[in-house]
């Protein structure tokens, strides 16, 4: 084995004796650098965060559905940003753009990655903590801040950003423009800064922890898929990150001290500014060179979690588990090169257009591997309903309707006609909104008992489950044909044209639909806050599963194993294994205690191991079971 | 011991009613309070707020509703575990069953949204290369509507047979490399041969052969905060240079009248094209960025200040001949805005003719220039014997932009 296992370097023994460290209240949970509590953290904040988008969300649903009807409630919250119980059309546009801001980056990238990276790295790959756990504590502090600056916003008076969650300029780069480019627009910027630095640190973090600190026997050919993913992600992060950092910097100079780096040949009104040879172009290719790989930061952690969550409930092995690998390593690859198709029509020059398309869809190829391969896994199984797994399925029907819409806005040519209608948010918010929220969901519901040493009601998440995949159906299926009919997105109202009234029934039904998915997220909150204090104390392997976190006992340890670590003798997908009395055989389960189940190549062509089970079936020679 | 338990469960579900009753008078409590401050004010949120706490008050119902219905749920199965029979629900088979009605309900919405949907959806295209371009639209639909229902299919389907029964072990099948071989190919196969079309599709849309025998009429778009203006070439077939540093009340536009193609451009408050004949439009923007979106001609192109884009394109069906397709006499073609670009960006539009060559020599013919007398001062050109009326309406325009004009020539100086 040529795995590098450090657990031995320090000495665990006394890790526990010693109790040293005295935790206060403030070190456990506040400034804690343990990496359980610290996925907590990220997790709580971001279902805050993701209630917070959810909310702005109805509010402008709210508007589109009647834009002739006052609520007076709204002026009471809202104050004179919704003068007379009608939100604005400045305010409209701010509500879009923080509710893109958060749920992209707060609720999918750091909720999503934060959480479960920093939960199951160390917990699946048999490690004490993270490489460094003090960076990981900033990871978290630095989110939180980003968080608190950007909601800050709400509370000035020109507004929070209101651009679009893209801020292209000039509209974010003069005050001018919309009122939300003013004060609002700079927080967004800072807040934007803090949340890379946090998501740096925290990428850098995982990926030494997976390269470094792996246990003995835990090569990379025997990590979960959830690890896989989790790692892939982190590298894409700290590849595309900086590069958005380099972006807003630039902005913010272009804004505050003069420069023309996004800004040319402008006149407002009848003021000519005085920038010259900047171009807004620059500003979209830096922005998308992260965003592109942004929307895969956001849905590989939650095929990851998928995959796993499929096996464990389906009892069987995830089937083409290297290929898997490749396709999200073939993902990651290819997600750096197909950003130009979100520019398709922005007259960059025709030429990339049909490179970009060339490049994006050969990205599905790798998806739609994905894809028939969870099919594969659930074929003759025996399939258990956990909340988790109902949510993983819906991962993968979301992952289907969404990825398949892509196909037609990765072509160039389809794309002039449907670029920047709602065609493009119902394609998004399916493939990359509901899935990756499914993904995170299903995590939660999965990982709960370890996170919390306590069940989540299963009742309750089927009930959360249903209502959830309809109503996001209900909500996002009926959007594509809106931008079929060419309904530009981000519009106030449908009021002022003709050939939109027709969907304003459309949009009346899509804001009830909207409306009950959110009230159904009530019954996630009640049971996981709930349950936190009062839920039924969890088992120690409640969904039977292999991986390693399950060996570790119930009640949380700093380090995470009394004693040693244990070591990993087969990768983590024995499910079901023909010969063997149960249908799972956790990972720390030496082939040697199974000799009735064993495979040829499960010795991966050690001469001496596959001798010794020669011997042992010549001695126990009916074995009927040794088909394969 | 399950009578213990029986009692606490009680126990708790009356917690859960006082505690629902609370939390529903507490918010009566507020909207009440809420309803007595705006009291002072003159208008009647009375109607309003009642809807507010009726809502508030059928969503509190409808929790403890479930709530209610899990409490009994959990006594059903808690008495059925202590008579030692097998558990109440099997929620496996619930969930399995669940996920098959799905996809049959489902498929059955996915066919109720093609058809009525859309049908709701834009109109043929108008133009040569739209034809591409729903042709290509269709064939891709095609072919993700197939992998649409067939995946969905299997997925449910197998969710629904191979659930949980507690008689059988799952199928050991780590992989199976003919398979994955297939359904690797097989999609790169498709994606190619989509690439190919997508990739000759837009070949043929933005690398066109100038036939000089039919050249194309080119039309200026400037977009701005929250209009588009239009300009026409007038006689000489020629849209001439402007600057943006000329900006100012009167001059719109920033055209440099020095350039002698400028002069006899044409202002024009809809744009009319005739039919079957090449069309060049140079987009160009003035403030923050827009996006020239013309969706029955399938054209789309950002404008972007500091650079010009072109889109050419010929028109094929005329407007009268719409209105007999869609079967709708009001149908008009328009452009309209699809970039986000400030507070009126629902409102931006322009209304599109598509007329016969002789309707539109005619139009283009009653269209005026943008040179007014005012403009033939500022650059120092002859000024002719204008009609008055035309001069009128610019020159109060022009007094409330003198400080405008100003900073204009701080910035021409630079």
């Amino acid at each position: 084995m040529s795995t590098i296992s450090l657990h031995d370097t320090h000495n665990h023994d006394s890790h526990d004796d010693h109790g040293h460290h005295k935790e206060t209240f403030l070190t456990k949970y506040v400034f804690s650098q343990d990496h359980k509590m610290i996925a907590k953290q990220f997790l709580i904040t971001g279902i805050i965060m993701a209630v917070i988008a959810m909310g702005l969300s109805i509010l402008f649903r709210l508007q589109l559905a009647w834009p002739d009807t006052n609520f007076p409630i709204l002026e009471t919250f809202l104050g004179t940003w919704a003068e007379g119980g009608r939100i604005k059309p400045d305010f409209y546009l701010a509500l879009v753009t923080i509710h893109g801001t958060i749920m992209v980056f707060f609720v999918l990238t750091a909720g999503l990655s934060g959480t479960f990276s920093n939960l199951l790295i160390p917990l699946q790959i048999g490690a004490r903590d993270m490489a460094s756990p003090f960076l990981n504590m900033l990871s978290y502090w630095f989110f939180f801040g980003a968080c608190v600056v950007m909601m800050s916003s709400f509370f000035i008076q020109t507004g929070p950003a209101s651009a679009g969650w893209t801020v292209y300029p000039p509209l974010s780069a003069l005050p001018t423009a919309i009122k939300g480019s003013a004060l609002g627009m700079t927080l967004w910027l800072i807040s934007m800064i803090m949340f890379v630095a946090s998501s740096l640190m925290g990428g850098i973090n995982y990926v030494s922890t997976v390269l470094n600190m792996r246990t003995k026997g835990m090569d990379l050919w025997k990590m979960p898929l959830t690890i896989w993913a989790f790692f892939l992600t982190a590298i894409l992060g700290i590849l595309s990150f900086p590069v958005l950092v380099a972006g807003v910097v630039l902005l913010i100079f272009d804004r505050s001290f003069g420069t023309s780096f996004y800004l040319s040949d402008i006149v407002m009104g009848t003021q000519v500014l005085p920038n010259e040879g900047g171009s807004p172009i620059l500003w979209q290719h830096l922005f998308w060179f992260l965003g592109h790989p942004e929307v895969y930061i956001v849905i590989m952690p939650a095929l990851g979690i998928s995959s796993e969550v499929i096996s464990v409930n389906s009892r069987k092995p995830i089937f083409g588990y290297h290929a898997m690998i490749y396709s999200l390593i073939g993902i990651t690859v290819l997600s750096f090169i197909v950003w130009g198709h979100h520019m398709f029509v922005t007259g960059m020059n025709p030429l990339l257009g049909g490179v970009f398309m060339i490049t994006t869809l050969i990205i599905a190829v790798p998806s739609a591997v994905k894809t028939f391969n969870y099919l594969a896994t659930l074929w003759r199984g025996n399939i258990k309903f956990t909340p988790a797994m109902l949510f993983a399925i819906g991962l993968v029907s979301f992952f289907i309707s969404g990825g398949l819409t892509g196909i037609f806005l990765g072509n160039a040519s389809l794309d002039i006609n449907l670029h920047d209608t709602y065609f493009v948010v119902a394609h998004f918010h399916l493939v990359m909104g509901s899935a990756a929220i499914f993904g995170m969901l299903a995590g939660v519901y999965h990982w709960y008992p370890k996170m919390f040493g306590r069940m989540m009601s299963s009742k309750l998440g089927y009930l959360h489950f249903w209502l959830t995949f309809i109503s996001a159906y209900l909500v996002f299926f009926p959007l594509h044909f809106l931008g079929l009919d060419g309904v530009p997105r981000r519009y106030y109202a449908f009021t002022e044209f003709e050939f939109m009234q027709k969907w304003l029934t459309v949009n009346v039904f899509v804001t009830w639909a909207a409306i009950i998915g959110a009230l159904a997220q009530v019954a996630f909150l009640w049971n996981f806050f709930y349950n936190i204090f009062r839920g039924k104390k969890a088992p120690q392997n409640p969904w039977e599963s292999n991986t390693l976190e399950w060996t570790t006992p119930v009640e949380h340890l700093h380090g995470n194993w009394p004693g040693e670590i244990p070591t990993v003798y087969r990768w983590p997908y024995d499910y079901s294994k023909p010969g063997s009395e149960a249908d799972f055989i956790p990972q720390t389960v030496p082939f040697s205690q199974t000799m009735s189940s064993n495979m040829p190549h499960d010795f991966e062509g050690n001469t001496e191991s596959e001798r010794i089970q020669r011997e042992w079936e010549a001695k126990n020679v009916p074995s009927p079971e040794k088909l394969d | 011991m399950s009578l213990r338990k029986f009692i606490s469960n009680k126990t708790i579900a009356a917690l859960a009613v006082i505690l629902t009753a609370f939390a529903s008078t507490s918010a009566f409590a507020q909207a009440a309070g809420a309803a007595a401050e705006t009291v002072a004010k003159p208008v009647d949120m009375g109607p309003v707020y009642k809807t507010v706490i009726f809502y508030t008050m059928a969503f509190l119902l409808l929790c403890l509703f479930i709530a209610i219905i899990g409490k009994a749920l959990k006594v059903y199965e808690l008495t059925r575990e202590a008579q030692d029979k097998p558990k109440g629900i099997n929620w496996n088979a619930v969930n399995g069953t669940l996920f098959a009605l799905f996809l049959i309900v489902g498929l059955y919405g996915v066919y109720w949204e093609y058809t009525v949907h859309g049908n709701m959806i834009l109109p043929e295209a108008a133009s040569e290369h739209g034809k591409k371009i729903d042709q290509m639209f269709n064939i891709t639909l095609i072919i993700t509507t197939i992998v649409f229902v067939a995946t969905h299919i299997i997925l449910f389907a197998f969710a629904y047979f191979y659930k949980n029964t507690g008689k059988r072990k799952a199928y050991y099948y780590p992989h199976n490399n003919a398979l994955e071989r297939i359904w690797t190919i097989v999609p790169a196969l498709v994606l190619t041969v989509l690439v190919l079309m997508g990739f000759l599709t837009w070949r043929s849309i933005f690398y066109k052969i100038e036939d000089p025998n039919n050249k194309p009429i080119s039309i200026e778009i400037t977009s701005s905060q929250f209009s588009w203006a239009i300009r026409y070439p007038g006689a000489d077939g020629i849209v001439g240079v402007k600057n943006y540093k000329l900006i100012n009340g009167v001059n719109q536009l920033g055209i440099d009248f020095k350039d002698k193609n400028t002069l006899d451009d044409q202002t024009a408050d809809e744009m009319v094209i005739p039919v079957n004949k090449p069309v060049r439009l140079i987009l160009t923007s003035k403030d923050v960025l827009h996006s020239f979106y013309m969706p029955h001609f399938r054209i789309q192109l950002n404008t972007v200040p500091g650079m010009t884009s072109y889109f050419e394109f010929t028109p094929t069906i005329t407007t009268e001949e719409m209105k007999a397709k869609t079967n709708d006499p009001k149908f008009a073609y328009l452009f309209l805005c699809a970039k986000i670009c400030g507070e009126g960006h629902y409102k931006m539009q322009k209304e599109v003719r598509v007329v016969s060559q002789a309707e539109y020599e005619a139009w283009v013919k009653k269209q005026g220039t943008y040179l007014t007398d005012d403009l033939r001062k500022e650059f120092g050109l002859p000024v002719t014997a204008a009609p008055a009326p035309a001069a009128a309406k610019p020159a109060d325009s022009v007094a409330k932009d003198t400080s405008a004009v100003k900073t204009n020539q701080l910035a021409l100086k630079k």
